[in-house]
Formats: structure tokens, sequence, C-alpha cells
């Protein structure tokens, strides 16, 4: 049986709710999206920055640079790999530096 | 006249342009198609080209491109009364800005979202390139000088907004963090920043807060000669607290260009542009409740004897709010990466620009109706009663005048006009922070090209931005000239559009398609900012002003340079043209 706020033709309040919920829903969208848009490159830019200097700092020993946490940053390889590889293609290095990590 | 009344006229009129002549224009000319496959879709990363909802677009350009000078220039142009004004920037905008925000957007998306300065290079050729990047450093070297002389005229002459704008930058901070830290969502920071923003606002008045004159200027020979001592000393010291805020607004754009985007400008932005909605909201509400009386002249006859002719010079003093070349910046650098569809062009570009003159409208009600009715005719006369005071009162006029507005919606008139001079000088401030950023990346640029290592620093960089433009904004009579250099920045606006539109008629040219659309704005406004910047420099000249004559000279060669390489273009685009026609021929 239909709850009482809708009839089995999907007509009545039901109907009206559920439109109306989804226009809330799409004003909402683009009320959030007016935030984002104008800053999205420029915030995707700073944020590749910064987690690029942070793979540099973990990985430096693969640059030739030692790192004296390099026993502890290892630990972090497996939750980095796809970005790590993303690293090294913005490094200009089409294959992982050697180091023993499989990469690519 | 009834200040509804004219406002009807306008809203109309914009209506009738959107409805009929851009419909005319996206069909006939641009002949813009739905299937077309733009930059968005077909360069999809997820950062700069993503296919973006157009009332999102719509939003995000529209916020982008209204600031203030939409509001300065018209307060200061009805000055020659209000029909010239209004005239220029309702026919200005339909013909002339739409047009011009339109066809970047849709050139650029027709380019692989290219900007002005690569379709420059690739539709006029390489010396244009550089024109573009001389332009556009002049336009931001002059924006924020003269937004910062703005905003320092406005906690001049309202103290009680200090507390609020500063307080904004901390609320902007919070909301920044909340977003992205703590992941709120963005109504209720929103609404909450708003909150306390209005409550900063009403505080404001009970905390004013003058700058102290931290320098002690001696009187000038100028301000000795025009009065007594007594008034000598007290413009002397004017003069000191005007070059403490100068000051003081540049460290704090020094340090804010070189922050992270998320940090401040991205919420502070969005907080303004909450408050411009709120502002127009007000504005409206408060004409159709008060319909003040139009008291201001149309023409105005009693011209003070220092004020230069409207003709040609309302086209430069109003540019934002009828055209302006900064719009195709932001259609050709960010909207044009994310439009979904070619036809969505229409509405974000000419319905963009249309907003903006909308907001360049409700300036001059504000100034014209609002104040005039709030001092008297007498006392608009006085207050327009010198070209000097009226560039450095307009922003005083357009505040008082949404005070007066604002009261008729039941906000009481010291809080209305606290809260329209914190609009104000938010959008002013907004701007400043984006034109030091950007001055930073050209200098930067300019540091890789010629390999200047110093340059090439980011701090190094932007102190080299903020000191060129402090100097130049306290370089005229220690910033109590400083709104004279409103002229050249709505000349190095308007040939930026120049540019544009010559960028667009080559392209138009090249597809056979009719060109009178761009071509006739392009040579209206390039013959208007000539002929006003051979009258700005012989008044220079004659003021014996060397800082605004060696930057009016430079512009001015700048303009020649962008006639000279249209006509070279137009000449090179008609032999191939003709050459193909007989080719086809044979």
């Amino acid at each position: 049986m239909n709850p009482p706020s809708q009839n089995s033709a999907g007509q009545g309040p039901g109907k009206w709710w559920r439109k109306a919920r989804r226009r809330l829903r799409a004003a909402r969208e683009i009320y959030e999206g007016i935030f984002f848009a104008p800053y999205r490159d420029q915030i995707y830019r700073e944020y590749r920055d910064r987690r690029d200097l942070f793979l540099m700092m973990s990985f430096a020993d693969l640059t030739g640079v030692p790192n004296p946490v390099s026993f502890y940053t290892l630990e972090l390889y497996p939750e980095l790999i796809e970005q790590f590889h993303q690293w090294h293609l913005r490094l200009g290095l089409e294959h992982a530096p050697e180091g023993g990590f499989r990469c690519c | 006249m009834s200040s509804i009344a004219l406002l009807v006229v306008g809203l109309s009129a914009f209506a009738t342009g959107y409805l009929f002549y851009s419909k005319f224009i996206a069909e006939r000319i641009y002949r813009l198609d739905p299937d077309f496959r733009t930059p968005a879709h077909e360069f999809e990363d997820g950062v700069d080209f993503m296919p973006t909802n157009r009332h999102i677009l719509f939003g995000h350009h529209f916020t982008s491109v209204a600031g203030a000078a939409p509001i300065v220039g018209p307060a200061i142009a009805v000055i020659w009364g209000w029909l010239p004004a209004f005239v220029w920037v309702v026919f200005g905008t339909i013909f002339a800005g739409a047009v011009h925000d339109f066809a970047v957007l849709w050139v650029s998306t027709r380019h692989k979202a290219q900007s002005i300065g690569t379709l420059a290079d690739e539709i006029v050729g390489g010396r244009a390139r550089v024109l573009f990047l001389l332009i556009i450093f002049f336009l931001l070297l002059l924006v924020n000088a003269v937004f910062a002389v703005v905003i320092a005229n406005l906690f001049m002459a309202n103290p009680g907004a200090v507390v609020p704008v500063w307080g904004s930058l901390v609320v902007a901070v919070i909301v920044g963090f909340l977003i992205y830290r703590t992941k709120a969502g963005i109504l209720w920071p929103s609404v909450g920043a708003l909150a306390v923003l209005y409550l900063m606002i009403w505080m404001g008045q009970y905390v004013p807060f003058e700058f102290p004159d931290l320098f002690g200027f001696a009187p000038t020979q100028a301000q000795l000669a025009a009065g007594d001592a007594q008034a000598a000393a007290a413009a002397a010291a004017t003069d000191g607290v005007r070059a403490g805020w100068v000051i003081t607004l540049f460290v704090y754009g020094f340090f804010a260009s070189v922050l992270p985007v998320w940090v401040l400008l991205q919420p502070r932005d969005y907080v303004n542009s909450h408050q411009l909605f709120v502002a127009l909201g007000i504005i409206f509400l408060g004409i159709l409740i008060t319909n003040p009386e139009v008291i201001a002249p149309a023409i105005n006859h009693d011209l003070p004897a220092d004020a230069p002719n409207w003709f040609p010079l309302l086209f430069v003093t109003i540019a934002c709010g009828a055209i302006s070349g900064f719009h195709g910046l932001v259609a050709s650098g960010t909207s044009s990466k994310q439009i979904d569809k070619e036809t969505d062009a229409r509405y974000v570009g000419y319905g963009g620009a249309l907003g903006e003159g909308i907001v360049a409208v409700t300036a001059i009600l504000a100034t014209t109706a609002g104040f005039a009715v709030f001092v008297g005719l007498d006392g608009w006369h006085a207050h327009y009663g010198t070209w000097a005071s009226a560039t450095a009162g307009a922003t005083t006029a357009f505040v008082q005048g949404v005070g007066i507005l604002a009261q008729g919606v039941g906000i009481p008139q010291q809080v209305a006009v606290i809260f329209a001079a914190v609009v104000l000088i938010s959008f002013a401030a907004t701007t400043m922070d984006t034109g030091v950023r950007l001055q930073r990346y050209i200098i930067t640029e300019l540091g890789v090209q010629y390999r200047v290592k110093f340059a090439q620093n980011r701090w190094i960089a932007t102190f080299i931005a903020v000191a060129c433009c402090a100097a130049l904004a306290l370089g005229i009579d220690r910033g109590a000239g400083g709104m004279r250099l409103w002229a050249l920045f709505g000349t190095t606006n308007q040939l930026t559009a120049g540019l544009s539109l010559l960028i667009v008629t080559l392209f138009l040219l090249r597809l056979r398609r009719p060109i009178w659309v761009t071509m006739v704005p392009m040579i209206f406004i390039l013959f208007m900012t000539t002929w006003a910047m051979v009258e700005n420099l012989m008044r220079y000249w004659t003021d014996s002003e060397p800082l605004l004559i060696a930057v009016g000279a430079a512009i001015f060669v700048l303009e020649i340079w962008l006639i000279f390489e249209a006509v070279l273009a137009f000449r090179r685009a008609m032999e191939e043209r003709n050459q193909t026609a007989a080719k086809q021929a044979a």
C-alpha cells in the first residue's frame, strides 16, 4: 500500500515534496559550486605543490639526498604509490627513480 | 524623474538587449552550436577544464567581474548629469560591453580556451602579445594604486567601517578553515559569517577608528595658497592620514597576495558575493519603497570650471559598468575552460555583463536620487562643486545614497552607511588582493624571460609590485590627487577591451561572418579613448604633473600601437580574404 502522501499514479503531495527537495538540492549544489568553481584550479595546484614537497621529503634518498627517516617513510609507500607515480612524472622522470620500488 | 521609472527603463532595456540582440548575435553572427565539443569536455581534467553547470558559471563569472569599479565610475560621471551616464551605461552595456564579454568567451571556447594573450599572438601576431602584456601591466598598476586611494578615502570618511572591514578578514579566515578543515559544508559557515559581519557593521557606529597622522607633512604651496594657515595644516594632516592608510593597505596587500588562496581570498570573495546580492536587494527594495526623485540635473549646466568635457571623458570615466577589458581576462582565463555547452556563452557572458550594468545603474540612482535627496540640490551641486571633489567624493555620495535608500527598508541610516562603505571597501580590497597577486606573476614571468634571478623570488616580486603601486598612489600630491588616476585606469581598461574586440573581429573576418557587431564598438572605444587621452595629457601638462604625464604618455603610446596593429591586421586579413576569393573564382 502506498504511503498516505502518495497516490498510485505518483501524484499528490508526495511527488510535490520530492520535486521541491530535488530543486532545493540543485539550488544548494549551485550555491556550493559558486564557492569552489572560481578557485578550483589554484587550490588544486597549491595542494599538489604541498603534496610534491611531502613526497620529496619522504623519498629524498631516491633523488640522491640522504633521508635520515627513510625507514619510517617507506611505510607510507603503499599509501602513496598512486601519487608517487604522478609525482615522478611531474619531476620529468618517465620511469620511477632507481631504488627498488616497483612503480613502472 | 522618478527613480522607479529610471530603474524600470534600465532593466527593460537590458532585458530587451538580452532577449533580442544577444539572441541575434548568438544565432546569426557567432552561430553557437549546442553540439560543439567545448574545451571543458575535450580536455577535462577535473582541475582547469571541467564542464560546469551554467548557473554556477554565471555566478562565478558575475561575481568575478562585478566589484567596486562599476560603482565608482558612474558615481563620478554623474557630475555631467544623470542622463549621459545612464545612456552610456545602458547602451554601452547592451551594444559594447556585453557583446565584448560574450564574444571573448565564445572565441576562447573555439580556441581550446586560450587566454587573450595567447589569442592575440595567434590571431593578430607576435607583437600583439607583447602589447597585451604591457597593457595588463599598466592596468594592474593603476587598479592597485587607484583602489588603495579609494579605500583610504572611504576609511577616512567612514571611521565606523574600519572595525567591520578588518574584522571581516578574521571571519573569512574562519570560514575557509571551517569549510576545508572541518568539512562543515558551505551554507552554515556562510550564514554565520554574514550574521557576524552584520553584527560588526552595527557595532561599527560605536567603535569608530581614525588613523593617526604618522607623517606630520608640512603644508604644500598649493594648500597654503588655497586657504588660511589652519586650513592648510588640516589639509596636510589629512594627507598624512591618507598616506598612512595607503601604506597599511599595501602592507596588507603584500601578505594577502602571498597567502594560499583558500586561506583568505576564496572565502573573502565568497562572503563578498553574498554582500553584493544583499546590497543590490536593499537598493532595489529601497527604491521601490521610497521611490526618491532623481533631483540631480539630467544634464548639468552648472559644471565646475575645472571639470573636463563629458565628451569624450565620460567614456573613460565609466569603463566597468559599460565596457571593460578586465572581463575578457576572466572570460578567457577561467570561464571558457568550464563552459559546458557553447550555447551557455550567451547566458554567462552577455548575462554577466548585464548584471554589472545593473550595478552601475544602481550607483547612478544612489548618487542622483538617494544622495541628492539627502543633501538637497544645492548640497549636491556643492558636493560635485569641483572635479577634484567629485572624483574624491564619489564614493561618499554612493555610500550616503545607499544609506538613504536602506533607511526606506527600515535599516537605521547610520548602520546602512557603514554597510555600504563596507561593501564598497570589501570589493575594492578583493580587487587589490587579486591585482597585486597578478602583478607578482607578471614580474616573476618577466624575471624568468629576462633571467633576472631576484625578480623570480615571490617575496621580492611581490615587494616590487607593491612598491610600484604605492609610489604611484602617493606620487600625485601625496595621495590627494590619487583619484586623477581613475581616467587612466578607465583608458587602460578600454584598451584591453579594444584589443579583445580586435581579436574577435579578425576571427569573424576569417569565418566570413558580419563583423560590424564587434568592429563598431572597437572603433568607438578606440576613438573615444584616444581623444580622451589627448585631452588628459594636455591637462596634465598644464598642471605640471610629471608622474601623470609619464604614465599617461606610456598609455598613449600603447594606444597608438594598438591602432597601428589593428590597421595592419585588417589589411592582412582583407588581402588573405581577397586572395582566397580569387583562387576560388579561378
